[in-house]
Parts: C-alpha cells; structure tokens; sequence
C-alpha cells in the first residue's frame, strides 16, 4: 500500500485545531497549558463561536495566549480578567467571554475581582489553570501551593504556621449564587482531555445559554517549577494534588 | 433629550453628561465628593434608555480594569473617583495608556495625603499630569472651573480621548464637584451602533466578525528594540497632542504688571482677586490652564513677558508652580500660594499674598 493511499481525509483520526496557529508556543515542554490551549481552540471552532468570541489573558505563563488561539484577545493586568471581562461581556452580550487564569491571577491578586465577577453572576466562563506554583515568574509558592511542597520562596517546604493552608479557590466559587457551573478537571491522560473539553463546552453553553458565571478548573502540572520531568509531574500530580483538589464537578445547574 | 437648562451640582452634571453623550458605560466605586456620579446614574437608569452600562464595582482597581475592557471593545467608557480611589486606579491607567486605548476618568480631588479629608484640593496634580501610574505616558488632563466645564469636558474629553485613542482625565476638585451652578445639558447624541464603533474602531477586540483577522489588546511587548518603537510612537502622539491640543484662558494679561496662574474653581477666587487688586492700583492678569498636559507653556510664556512676577496660587504645596517656572525660565519672580488640608483661600488672602510675595 502506498502511503498517499493512507493519508486520506476519512482516515484522520487526530490534527491541530484549525483554530491554533503555526507558531512555537513558548511553553515548556509537558506544560499542561498547551493541552488546554488545544482543547479551547477546539471547542472554539466546533461551537462555531470563532466570530463572538474574546478572550482574556493573565499575566503568567499564559499570558501570551494570544499569540495561539486566533480569536479577539485582551491582555489583562495581574489578576484582573474577571474585570475586563465583565464589561466586555456587558457591553457585547451576544460575545461569548472567557478568561484564562493561572492560581496567582485566580486566587492571590486577582481573589477579589474573581469571586465578584462570579458572585454578580456575569455571563463569562473562567478556565483556571492551578499548577499550585508561579510558573511565570520561577516558581514561587502560590496559594494553591501544597503543605510541603517545596518552592522557590518555601525552600523547605511551604509549613501551615508561615503560609497558611493552600486555597480552594474553585470551592468558594461553587457556594456563590452567581456561578451555575463549577467544575475540577485535568489534563494528564487521555480521558482526562476528553473530560476537560466536554466541561469546556458546557461552559461555553452555559455563556451562550445567559447561565451566569462557569467555572472550570485544571489541575495541572508544571514541570520545570516543580523540577520535575514532564512524566514525573503528571505521576506525582496524581499522588499528591488530587487529594487536596478532587476531580469531578462541585456545581452543575 | 432636548438641549435644558438646569441647576444642579457638578458631579450630578457629570452623570447627565456622560448619558446625553452616548456614553456606553459607567464603572465606579463610591467615595466622597464624587459619589453623586454614580448615584444619579443608577436613579437616572440609563440602560433603559439609551443602553448605557452602570455597574457599581468591587474596587476602584477593578473599576478602572472594566473601563480597560471596555475601551478594549471600542466602547466609550468612563470611571469617576476621588484621589485616594485615583492611586488604586494607576496600574490599570497605565495599561489603558500604553494600551492606545480611549477613555475618560474623573478626579474629584479631595485633600491628601492618605486617607486625608474629604474637604478639597488640587493635590494631585502631579499624579495627574506626570505620569500617575509606571512608564512613560502622559494623560490628557482637563481641568473644569464651573459646573458647565464638568459638563462640556465629558464631551471633549471622550472626543480628544477616540480622536488619539489616548486617556483623557478631568481633574476636578472638591469645589466643583459640590457646588451647584446653572448649566446647559446638551442634546442628547445617540450611542453608537455596534456596526459603527467596529467601522471607527477597526483595533477593537469585539469578535472576529466577517473573517478579519484578529484583534489583540495588549501592553506587553518582552522583545526591548520593538519596545522602543511602541514608546517613540506613544511620544510621537504626545508632541502631536502638545501642539494641537493646547487650551488655557487668558483674563487681562494685557497691560497688567503681574500674573495668577490657577486652574480650575480656585481661578475663580482668582478673578475676584483680581478686582479687589485693581481697586488697590495693582494691575494684575489671570492665565488659567485648561489642559494641565499638555501645559500652557508658550502661552505662560508669552503672557510672562514684561510682567514684574507671578503668582501661582493652588489648593497644593506647590505642584503646578514647577511647570510655570520652566515656562517662564525664571526670568521673573514666580511665587506660591496655595492652602492645605480642604481649607479653600479667600479673594483677600489671595490678594495679601499677592502684596507680600510678589508686589512688595
Ligand atoms: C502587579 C503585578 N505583580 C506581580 C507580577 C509578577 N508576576 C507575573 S506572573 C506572576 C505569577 C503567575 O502565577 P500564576 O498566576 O499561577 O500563573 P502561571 O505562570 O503559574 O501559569 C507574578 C507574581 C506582575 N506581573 N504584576
Ligand atoms: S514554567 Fe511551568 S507553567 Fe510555565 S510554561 Fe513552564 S511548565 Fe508551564
Ligand atoms: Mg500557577
């Protein structure tokens, strides 16, 4: 059999979504933002939403979003996406409104705006990457960091009497009236993509549908802050994250 | 809407001015003496007539973050505070400036620092005119002496701030907001349609509507040669605003042996001052700087020429006076006045200082 015979369109079982462009991500190699990235490009094209939607990227590794997923972007300051999509999202209603937020942006500087966004109920959908560590910025503790988990501002560990206890963000979300769709996934195994993107689009739907505020949080790694190879961090989120951050969804109205 | 007459106060005016405008949204967060803003927005209840957005936000940071987003859009968007709420909105002024990015925010001045009082002042010139938030950038800032000012600078401030796509600010104080004068509301203008803000603002991040390519609103640029263009383009459109934009207001600068140069509700002080001056034989001119940047400098300069000294009087220890001395290049005595703490100076205090700091 010749290979032209092979390469046929109904023979396609996997391509890059037409809606990621051709570029190098600037992602680390194993970095779970790129499976996100991937699975939202999808998501994106399939709802055929390309033409209303705006999304709005963080500082932190994510923050060049924008350079991959080709739909309208704004670049928001250090935690404030919750905010500059709200008004985008009240003053373009029939826009479909995302943010795309690291546990820094989400749940240190960002708290306020991220949990008033959610408790007004604005019609948006934030996807929340929790890779318990400030990737960006060399891997520094974040609030969702691990009682023990070793980072570069808790050298030994980060210990309950310095730090406090890590922040289940995505749980606060949940009890507020103003959120109908809270769910933890990740992106670790092919299921767990598979997942991921079914929660994805129901939270599109939900914006579509004027459902108020979805929440959708990924459990991820981030190998080169955690100093670990990309394997390691996927085995050793499973061990250890998952604990503190169950999967499954905490609200689907 | 017709065009009306009406009596009201200046931060009242200001909401009616941002609604007849065609205003698209409104996003503030309540501190006194400017609360009234939003107050008379949400008693008014636009969205049901024109369509504006009013929202009562969690803080003045997300506040000024919603206006990013908004202007973002191609919206014409706005925020009012006061100086405390000003210093929380800095960070996101400077993305909305670096961003090119057209919107407009009001300053009700009040007397700092810190928390301070709520009584007014003019304090916050600096943070105002030299930049407020990190980098290098520069608002347009309005500085209105009546209630009819607080209502007209809605409308040139949103023009200015779309025809550069560059922040504009109107820097009030205390007196103006509060006090309550005769004004003429404009005709109410339609809110631009959809289709007419995507045709204005092609840059705007809205959806992809009609296959363009995409629009990404952004301030961050990590490669430092392409950095350097983005900022020699920003200055290149400050020159441009330099000298075009330029407004002030002279009262009798001819033939007079001295200068006051105020701005904004204390000019008025000024100009019965003045009279008072006259009645003692002391020939005295007002300049009053309208757009604080870009400054008047030429004009003060010019207006300099001759004159024996000037007095700078402001609601400050002494901010403006820095500006009025490069104008002038020290060619002549420049002196302040200026009361602290929310105390507003009487005409014959301003005449006092003027006898003792410059005639003498
Ligand atoms: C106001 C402000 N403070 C601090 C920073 C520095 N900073 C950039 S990214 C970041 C943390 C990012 O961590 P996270 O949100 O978890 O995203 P990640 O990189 O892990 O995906 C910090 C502190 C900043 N850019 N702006
Ligand atoms: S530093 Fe961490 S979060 Fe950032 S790209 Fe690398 S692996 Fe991903
Ligand atoms: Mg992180």
């Amino acid at each position: 059999m010749d290979i032209k015979d092979i390469i046929r369109p109904e023979n396609k079982v996997y391509c890059k979504p037409e809606l990621l462009d051709e570029v190098h991500m600037h992602y680390c190699p194993g970095c779970s933002h790129g499976v996100i990235h991937k699975l939202l490009a999808e998501v994106i094209a399939e709802m055929g939403l390309t033409d209303r939607t705006v999304g709005v990227s963080p500082v932190g590794c994510a923050v060049f979003a924008y350079n991959y997923i080709d739909v309208d972007w704004v670049e928001a300051a250090h935690g404030r996406a919750p905010a500059v999509a709200t008004a985008i999202s009240r003053l373009w209603p029939e826009d479909v409104v995302f943010t795309y937020q690291g546990d820094g942006d989400m749940s240190a500087i960002g708290t306020a705006e991220s949990i008033h966004a959610a408790n007004r109920g604005e019609n948006i959908v934030m996807v929340f990457v929790n890779n318990a560590i400030y990737g960006m910025t060399g891997g520094q503790m974040a609030p969702t960091t691990l009682v023990g988990q070793k980072t570069a501002t808790t050298p030994y560990g980060r210990r309950v009497d310095l730090n406090g206890h890590p922040l289940e963000i995505t749980n606060l979300l949940a009890i507020l009236d103003g959120t109908c769709y809270v769910t933890r996934q990740s992106v670790h195994t092919p299921a767990a993509v598979r997942k991921t993107k079914a929660a994805l689009k129901k939270a599109f739907e939900n914006a579509l549908a004027k459902k108020g505020t979805s929440v959708v949080e990924v459990v991820a790694t981030c190998n080169s802050g955690w100093k670990m190879s990309p394997e390691k961090a996927n085995d050793w989120m499973a061990e250890h994250m998952f604990e503190k951050y169950p999967l499954g969804d905490l609200k689907n109205n | 809407m017709k065009e009306e007459v009406r009596l009201m106060k200046g931060n009242e005016a200001i909401a009616h001015a941002a609604i007849r405008y065609g205003c698209d949204g409104y996003f503030g967060y309540p501190i006194t003496p400017q609360s009234e803003v939003l107050e008379t927005l949400e008693e008014l209840m636009p969205w049901e007539t024109t369509g504006m957005v009013v929202l009562q936000a969690e803080s003045e940071v997300a506040a000024i973050n919603m206006v990013y987003g908004g202007a973002s859009t191609g919206k014409a968007v706005m925020t009012s505070s006061s100086s405390p709420g000003v210093s929380l909105k800095q960070e996101g002024i400077s993305y909305i400036a670096a961003a090119s990015l057209p919107a407009l925010i009001l300053n009700v001045m009040r007397g700092g620092p810190g928390l301070g009082t709520i009584q007014p002042s003019q304090a916050d010139y600096f943070q105002a005119t030299k930049g407020g938030g990190h980098g290098d950038y520069h608002l347009i800032v309005l500085a209105p002496s009546t209630v009819q000012e607080m209502v007209d600078f809605v409308g040139l401030g949103f023009d200015l701030a779309f025809k550069y796509c560059n922040p504009a600010m109107i820097l009030a104080d205390g007196i103006v907001g509060q006090m309550m004068e005769k004004v003429v509301l404009p005709e109410q203008r339609p809110r631009r349609t959809d289709e007419e803000i995507r045709k204005q603002c092609p840059w705007a991040a809205n959806g992809r509507k009609d296959g363009r390519k995409r629009n990404v609103i952004t301030s961050l640029e990590l490669e430092s040669s392409r950095m350097e263009v983005i900022n020699h383009k920003l200055q290149e459109r400050y020159r441009e605003i330099e000298r075009n934009e330029t407004r002030w207001e002279e009262i009798d600068v001819e033939g007079a042996d001295y200068l006051i140069v105020a701005f904004g509700s204390i000019a008025r002080i000024c100009a019965k001052a003045k009279e008072m001056a006259a009645e003692k034989g002391i020939k005295v001119g007002i300049v009053r700087p309208i757009t604080l940047w870009p400054f008047p400098t030429e004009a003060i300069h010019r207006a300099a020429q001759g004159k024996k000294g000037i007095l700078c009087v402001e609601l400050n220890a002494g901010q403006m006076i820095e500006d009025v001395r490069l104008a002038v290049h020290d060619a002549i005595p420049v002196e302040h006045f200026g009361r602290l703490g929310g105390i507003i100076p009487s005409p014959e205090e301003v005449v006092v200082a003027l006898e003792e700091k410059i005639v003498k």
